[in-house]
C-alpha cells in the first residue's frame, strides 16, 4: 500500500482498541477514521466544520473531526459512533433516536449522537433551549430536528430524573 | 492542501525559533487555520503545533481580574465559574459564537487571530487585496451584505468576526505576547486594525511573536452588562451586527459607559467619544440614541450592507437598554427583550 513519505508516527485509542498509525500531517482525523480504519459511520458532510456530521468525541469532548489534523492528537482517545453500543445493546441516545423517528436520510445521524452524547457529558443543558443551542452545530437538512430534540431531552431527562 | 512541514513544539523557546523560518505558521486549535488551508487560503510552509505547550487555564490576578492563557479552549472560558461571575459579558458573548463543538477545540489566542468571512477573501479564484496585496476588493460593488460600514477603506471592507473580541474591546482587555525579544503587553484596541492601505495584516502582532495570555481587568458592570448579536439564523452563523454594552450606574446616573460592536468593521468598534456622551446621563432611551446616533454618523454604506446602519443604531440602543436594566441578553431562548 502507498504510503506518503511525510508520514508520521501516532499513536490513538479508538473505541477502545490501541493502534499505532501513521499519517501525513495534513491527514485530518476524519480522513484517517474513514479512510485508513474504515470507520465510515463518522461523515465528511462540508469537511469545513459548518455542519457538524465528522462530530466524534476526542478524549471525552465532542469535536469536529474534519478541522482537527490527525497528528495534532497523537495519544489522545477517541469515540466515534461505532464505539457507542455496548456489546449488542445500543447507547441510550442511538435507542432514543430509534424511539423518537429523530432521522429520515440518516446521513447527519452519527454526528448528531455523538454531538449529543458530548452535550449530555457537559452538562450545560438545562431546558428544551439550552439543548436546540447546544446542538446547533449539527445540522439536518431533512429537518428532523424536532424529533432529534425530543430524542435527547428524553434521556437528559431520564438521566436527570435518576440522579434526583 | 498544500503540502507543508510540522512541528510540535515542546516549549515556548522552541515554538519562537521554529516560527522564524519563513511560510511558518502557529498552529493551536485549527479550528480557523486548517478550514482556511483546506480552501488554499492559507499556505503554510511549515506549521508549528503550540497546543502541548502550558498556555491554558485560567488564573485569579492581584487586582481582581483574571487571566485566559493563549490555549484555554472558548468553552472553558465560557463555562468558567469566575469568569461567570466576574466577566459575563465574556462568556456570554463567547456562547453567542460558532458551535459547541468548535468552542470545544478554538482558543482564546486563535479566537484573536481567526480571519475574516469574506467571500471573496475566501475564493481564491477572485481578487482580494487582504490574500493578495494589489489584486482589488471585489466585495466593492458586489455582494457585500456581510460588509463593514465603519472604519473601511478603499482597499478592504471586510469585517472581523469574532464575538469573543468585542466583549474583549469592551472589558479592556490586554493581550501578553512573546517573541524572542521578550514580552511585551497589547492592549485590545491596538490589537487589531483597520484596513488602510494595508488590509493583509489583521493586528498588530508581530511576525515573530505569540500570544501567550489574555487579561481581563477587574469586574466594572455587575449586572449592567449585555452581549446582543442580530444575526440571519438564531444560532451558528456570523454577526450582520453585533453590540457588546456595559455601564456603572451611581445614584441612577450613568457613571461609564462602554459600547463595542461587532460585524460592522475590521476590528471590534469602539467610540469612545460616544461613550463620553452617556456619561451623566439618566440610562433612558433618549440618552441611548443619542449615544448610538453618534456612533453611527461616520457609517458609510456599500448598498449591500446599508441596512446594517440602521440595525447597528437600533441594537446598540437595546443592548444599553438591556444592560440599563440589568437583564442581558439571553443566549439560550433568543428571544430579544
Amino acid at each position: 500500500m502507498y504510503e506518503d513519505p511525510s508520514a508520521i508516527a501516532l499513536h490513538l485509542t479508538v473505541n477502545g482498541e490501541a493502534r499505532d498509525l501513521r499519517a501525513a500531517p495534513w491527514v485530518t482525523l476524519l480522513d484517517l477514521l474513514r479512510e485508513t480504519l474504515k470507520l465510515t459511520g463518522s461523515k465528511k458532510g462540508c469537511d469545513h466544520g459548518q455542519c457538524g456530521a465528522c462530530t466524534v468525541m476526542i478524549d471525552g469532548r465532542r469535536v469536529n473531526s474534519c478541522l482537527v489534523l490527525a497528528v495534532t492528537r497523537d495519544g489522545a482517545e477517541v469515540v466515534t459512533i461505532e464505539g457507542l453500543a455496548e456489546g449488542g445493546t445500543l447507547h441510550p441516545l442511538q435507542q432514543a433516536f430509534i424511539d423518537h423517528d429523530a432521522l429520515q436520510c440518516g446521513y447527519c445521524t452519527p454526528g448528531q449522537i455523538c454531538s449529543a452524547v458530548g452535550l449530555l457529558a457537559e452538562g450545560n443543558a438545562h431546558c428544551r433551549d439550552d439543548v436546540r443551542e447546544l446542538m446547533s452545530g449539527n445540522l439536518c437538512r431533512c429537518g428532523a430536528y424536532t424529533h432529534i430534540v425530543d430524542a435527547i431531552e428524553m434521556v437528559r431527562l431520564g438521566a436527570v430524573e435518576a440522579a434526583a | 492542501m498544500n503540502r507543508f512541514s510540522y512541528v510540535r513544539a515542546t516549549s515556548l523557546d522552541e515554538a519562537l525559533s521554529a516560527l522564524a523560518v519563513p511560510g511558518a505558521a502557529i498552529l493551536a486549535g485549527g479550528t480557523n487555520l486548517v478550514d482556511l488551508m483546506k480552501y488554499d487560503v492559507a499556505k503554510p510552509a511549515r506549521l508549528v503545533d503550540i497546543s502541548r505547550l502550558p498556555l491554558g487555564g485560567i488564573t485569579a490576578l492581584d487586582d481582581g481580574g483574571l487571566r485566559l492563557g493563549a490555549l484555554t479552549p472558548n468553552a472553558d472560558t465560557a463555562y468558567d465559574a469566575r469568569i461567570q461571575a466576574r466577566a459575563p459579558l465574556l462568556a456570554s458573548a463567547i456562547l453567542a459564537g460558532a458551535s459547541a463543538q468548535l468552542r470545544n477545540v478554538a482558543t482564546t489566542g486563535g479566537n484573536l487571530l481567526q480571519r475574516t468571512r469574506c467571500a471573496y477573501f475566501y475564493d481564491p479564484c477572485m481578487p482580494c487585496n487582504k490574500r493578495e496585496p494589489g489584486s482589488g476588493c471585489p466585495a466593492i460593488g458586489g455582494v457585500n451584505r456581510m460588509h463593514a460600514i465603519l472604519g473601511t477603506s478603499e482597499a478592504c471592507i471586510a469585517v472581523h468576526p469574532s464575538d469573543m473580541c468585542v466583549a474583549l474591546a469592551a472589558l479592556d482587555a490586554r493581550i501578553n505576547v512573546e517573541s524572542p525579544g521578550g514580552a511585551r503587553v497589547i492592549p485590545i484596541a491596538e490589537f487589531h486594525r483597520l484596513p488602510g492601505d494595508q488590509p493583509q495584516t489583521d493586528s498588530t502582532l508581530g511576525a515573530d511573536e505569540i500570544i501567550t495570555s489574555v487579561d481581563l481587568p477587574a469586574d466594572r458592570f455587575g449586572p449592567h452588562h449585555s452581549y446582543l448579536k442580530l444575526r440571519d439564523r438564531l444560532s451558528y452563523a456570523f454577526a450582520l451586527v453585533s453590540v457588546a454594552a456595559g455601564l456603572r450606574l451611581e445614584d441612577g446616573v450613568i457613571v461609564e459607559a462602554r459600547i463595542a460592536l461587532g460585524g460592522v468593521a475590521h476590528k471590534p468598534w469602539r467610540d469612545r467619544e460616544a461613550e463620553a456622551l452617556l456619561v451623566g446621563s439618566a440610562p433612558d432611551r433618549e440618552a441611548f440614541d443619542h449615544a448610538a446616533r453618534a456612533i453611527l454618523a461616520p457609517a458609510v454604506g456599500r448598498g449591500g450592507n446599508d441596512y446594517k446602519i440602521e440595525l447597528a443604531r437600533r441594537a446598540v440602543v437595546r443592548a444599553l437598554s438591556q444592560a440599563a436594566a440589568g437583564a442581558p441578553q439571553s443566549q439560550s431562548d433568543k428571544k430579544v427583550r
